[in-house]
């Protein structure tokens, strides 16, 4: 009558596909919620899923229902002090005192909130951006390549013979060589034992046949000799291992964080260029497999130093952009070999600079920094005007194609920046 | 004595599991409960999510809708605001009861007495099950309607079948017969049929819509012919049969939208008295389990634990309060129903002759076959249990400036308390009654919806957008008029095409 069941191992996502189709529905306003999350959130929480919190309005599933209003009796438990023909006063909202259902921790009723995973959350936060001209520069740098298998070959190195298959073709050279000697020698044999004398015949017939006895012995020690002559193996059956070099796209990238720390970038600014910093990290995580991140921060001179210490320290002073240019240079000339290392870069600043350390600035870009560079990101983070070293990165854009710059005014531009620098280009 | 019981630890084995269902089955059998045959599953955690958000069903066509309660419910069961109820069990034959692995055996041993025996009893003795659900032919439908809504949004696009879906499901309440017991399902005569009806009603659509008849009758002829003659309460039925300008796949998703509100249109009416039933049953077998010294103390105070928690009451003023708990109401109805016939008192003498100490399993066995919400509450709720439940009853007037306590738990209360509660559970008052009214078939094919409104209610915002999914499966102007108690007629919403 009754039969159980184990279902345990039956497909469990089930709901996968209405959930994607979920998702997909609502995508707008899930963008949304992941925009604002991004710019209330630090790099370390940025790689775990969501939570996400979407208006139930936007989402409802309409049903035809009465509405407050009319005339309407219920009955509710728990009595307690209530005669027939009290009155109360009316519950300023849910009509005849429904009671507030109860709180779920304080979570709007209003909204729906569930947790996208990492990968959704990342998908939609990095959704049409990519960067610029990534598959061109990609196959640019096909500069390392990984040795795979390929087959066997009859020609190569000692170190790589491939034993199980030499004697295999040895043993089989063998037996096609001695082939025919053996067909021969086994009718010799044969022959030979029909010769034995029988008792009583002949005399000149004996000796017939102790010719013939003496020729046959003759063949068939010949024929062992060249059986034997077959050599165990031969230079001919000896089979190497065959590998081959495939060229690989370079799975690591490096990318130079370049922050003025002078005493123009307050708190403020500096949270913003985080931010900032973070967005482009998180995309270089995508694509890369391996993602080394050099801080380098500046006043009047350059220093390399720890994420920490790139965003929480404070010095004074002036500045001088060109210092942390050359220190980034350096660092690339002996570090980063351009053939295995795809580059980026990513400054923010304030703008300041001294007036002829710009045009300097310009120079060092140009001749030497931008040609192996993949992407140079520049944001300015002031409401003010421009100065000098706006202008002079502006020629650098002119020039390259690859240089980005954008002046952004606070933590909530961030986003629209980011999309906008690394949008995808139509080509 | 401790030699007869069926475990001693917590952990559960599908020996343990056949076992238990066999005594539990016997225990039933005794007490005379008829069910459809069992088929118990076990499932994971993650596959119960699954379960709950394709209504319970095991198999269902895909919607956003589903992904929305799958994520909320896995939303609140990560952050534990929820245990997942610890069965689904579906009306369909044999009778299908999920088991969670987490589960102690206990646990497995309450579900297995509830939903096996408790829900699957009742599915398939109550009249509204009999008359309105099909439970041999309801998975095969579902896959074929799985099927056949896979196949057009292969052919017609995924966009064009979720828009139809969404307006579908908008109206779902609104797609059953209330009167008019439906026809058996079968999923292998829809497959046959399904082209032959496909055609045939296209040519009916044809038909009604046909070139207008010469101008000199129309003048005559054409003043009031009112289509339909009578209003329709079933808006998907008519929509399927006469909506002018739906795709053959578009009336049979209409269709498929329907046959299944149907199959759901008992569940909504009986759920007081369905997990009543069920609740008293897993107490009744369970306890039996244990005066026959199959279980142990260690058994009965995990299981008395979990069943205190799911008939627990809150009161209105506690914080928990959300309405009325089903499964109190219920357990405590069909408790007090064996009360009256094993130990009635005067006051049960002359509110319950004809029951009182009466034979406890005949009667609860009639009062489950022939009744649904509103009218067991309404024969059944005794003057004791509203004493108990200290009930008491609220009227919201909302052309007064107070409420009023119209009743409480006295000897004047007691049948106005027992009448607005059933009334709460009447479906017909608890939905806004909403018709099919007029078609203008000779000018602008616009439809006209009445809405009668019950003690002034109005309906809630949500009015408009359901217009607009109207008009989109008429394909014309759609408009919702409401008549109101001193008989006018007010036009509330409109949806232009």
């Amino acid at each position: 009558m009754t039969q159980v069941i184990d279902r345990r191992l039956n497909g469990r996502n089930k709901s996968a596909v209405n959930r994607q189709r979920f998702i997909r529905r609502f995508k707008s306003q899930i963008k949304r919620a992941v925009a604002d999350a991004v710019s209330s959130r630090h790099i370390d929480d940025i790689d775990d899923g969501e939570k996400i919190n979407i208006p139930a309005r936007d989402m409802s599933e309409p049903v035809f229902q009465h509405g407050p209003g009319g005339r309407r009796e219920a009955v509710h438990p728990g009595n307690t002090d209530f005669v027939t023909g009290d009155r109360i006063k009316r519950p300023p909202q849910g009509g005849a005192g429904q009671g507030g259902k109860a709180g779920n921790s304080g979570e709007g009723e209003d909204d729906f909130a569930f947790q996208l995973s990492r990968e959704e959350f990342l998908e939609l936060f990095f959704e049409d951006l990519a960067l610029p001209d990534l598959v061109k520069t990609q196959l640019a740098t096909l500069t390392d390549f990984k040795s795979v298998r390929a087959g066997y070959t009859s020609d190569g190195v000692p170190s790589n013979i491939n034993i199980v298959r030499s004697l295999r073709g040895a043993l089989a050279r063998r037996i096609a060589l001695r082939g025919p000697h053996m067909q021969r020698l086994r009718e010799a044999k044969a022959e030979l034992t029909a010769l034995q004398p029988v008792p009583g015949t002949v005399d000149d017939e004996q000796q017939t046949s102790d010719r013939q006895v003496a020729a046959l012995e003759e063949e068939i020690r010949h024929l062992k000799r060249r059986i034997e002559a077959i050599p165990f193996i031969d230079t001919f059956d000896l089979r190497y291992n065959n590998r081959i070099k495939q060229p690989v796209p370079s799975t690591q990238a490096v990318m130079f964080c370049l922050m003025d720390v002078s005493g123009s970038m307050d708190e403020i600014r500096k949270d913003t260029a985080k931010r900032f910093f973070i967005l482009l990290y998180l995309f270089l995580k995508r694509n890369y497999e391996r993602i080394e991140v050099v801080f380098i921060r500046h006043h009047t001179t350059a220093k390399e130093v720890d994420e920490d210490e790139f965003f929480h320290s404070r010095e004074t002073g002036g500045t001088v952009v060109s210092s942390a240019l050359e220190l980034m240079h350096e660092t690339i000339r002996e570090r980063y070999p351009a053939s295995e290392w795809n580059m980026y870069a990513a400054q923010a600043s304030d703008g300041d600079n001294w007036d002829n350390d710009s045009p300097k600035c310009r120079d060092l870009l140009l001749n030497r920094i931008m040609p192996c560079l993949q992407y140079f990101a520049y944001v300015e983070i002031t409401p003010d005007r421009h100065q000098s070293l706006w202008q002079e990165y502006g020629r650098v854009a002119d020039i390259c194609p690859h240089f980005a710059m954008q002046q952004i005014e606070s933590a909530q531009d961030i986003y629209p920046v980011f999309r906008e620098l690394f949008r995808k280009r139509v080509t | 004595m401790t030699a007869k019981l069926i475990s001693e630890s917590s952990e559960w084995t599908f020996e343990l599991i056949e076992r238990y269902d066999g005594e539990i089955a016997r225990i039933a059998a005794g007490y005379g409960l008829d069910t459809y045959p069992n088929q118990i599953e076990v499932i994971t955690a993650e596959q119960m999510m699954d379960a709950y958000s394709s209504v319970g069903m095991p198999v269902n066509y895909h919607h956003w809708s589903f992904g929305k309660q799958f994520l909320g419910v896995e939303q609140r069961y990560k952050r534990g605001h929820m245990g997942l109820a610890y069965e689904i069990v579906i009306n369909s034959n044999p009778c299908i009861a999920y088991l969670m692995e987490e589960n102690t055996i206990t646990m497995q041993a309450l579900v297995i007495a509830h939903a096996a025996y408790g829900h699957n009893s009742f599915f398939k003795n109550n009249y509204l099950f009999q008359t309105w659900t099909n439970a041999d032919a309801i998975v095969d439908y579902l896959l074929f309607a799985r099927k056949y809504i896979a196949e057009c949004e292969q052919r017609h696009g995924e966009k064009e079948v979720e828009l139809l879906l969404d307006s579908c499901h908008a109206l779902m309440n609104y797609g059953v017969d209330r009167y008019k017991r439906p026809s058996r399902l079968s999923a292998e005569q829809e497959r046959r049929r399904q082209k032959e009806r496909e055609d045939y009603r296209q040519s009916q659509v044809n038909d009604l819509w046909r070139t207008l008849p010469p101008r000199k009758e129309t003048a005559s002829t054409h003043d009031e012919q009112h289509f339909p003659s009578e209003p329709q309460e079933n808006l998907l039925y008519f929509i399927e049969k006469n909506a002018p300008l739906l795709k053959p796949w578009q009336r049979e998703i209409v269709r498929i939208v329907r046959k299944v509100a149907q199959y759901f249109y008992p569940q909504r009416q009986t759920q007081v008295m369905n997990e009543g039933w069920a609740t008293f049953w897993h107490y009744t077998l369970l306890n039996t389990l244990y005066d026959e010294g199959l279980v142990g103390d260690g058994f009965m105070i995990e299981f008395l634990q979990s069943h205190t928690n799911v008939v627990a009451q809150p009161a209105y003023d506690s914080q928990y309060y959300s309405g009325i708990n089903p499964y109190a109401l219920g357990f405590a109805m069909m408790t007090d129903l064996r009360r009256i016939c094993e130990k009635p008192t005067d006051e049960d003498r002359h509110w319950f002759p004809d029951i009182a100490g009466s034979d406890w399993v005949k009667t609860l066995d009639f009062a489950m076959r022939n009744f649904k919400d509103e009218s067991f509450i309404a024969q059944y709720l005794s003057p004791r249990l509203i004493r108990e439940f200290k009930l008491f009853s609220v009227l919201d007037d909302d052309s007064r400036d107070q409420l009023e306590i119209s009743a409480i738990h006295d000897e004047k209360g007691y049948r106005n308390i027992r009448q607005s509660l059933a009334e709460q559970y009447n479906l017909g008052s608890r939905e806004p009654d909403i018709q099919i009214y007029n078609v203008n078939r000779r000018g602008d094919r616009s439809l006209t919806l009445r809405h009668t409104q019950y003690n002034r209610r109005p309906l809630d915002g949500s009015a408009d957008e359901i217009v607009k999914h109207i008009a989109r499966l008429w394909g014309f102007t759609v408009r919702l008029e409401s008549a109101l108690e001193n008989d006018n007629i007010e036009l509330t919403h409109e949806c232009r095409v």
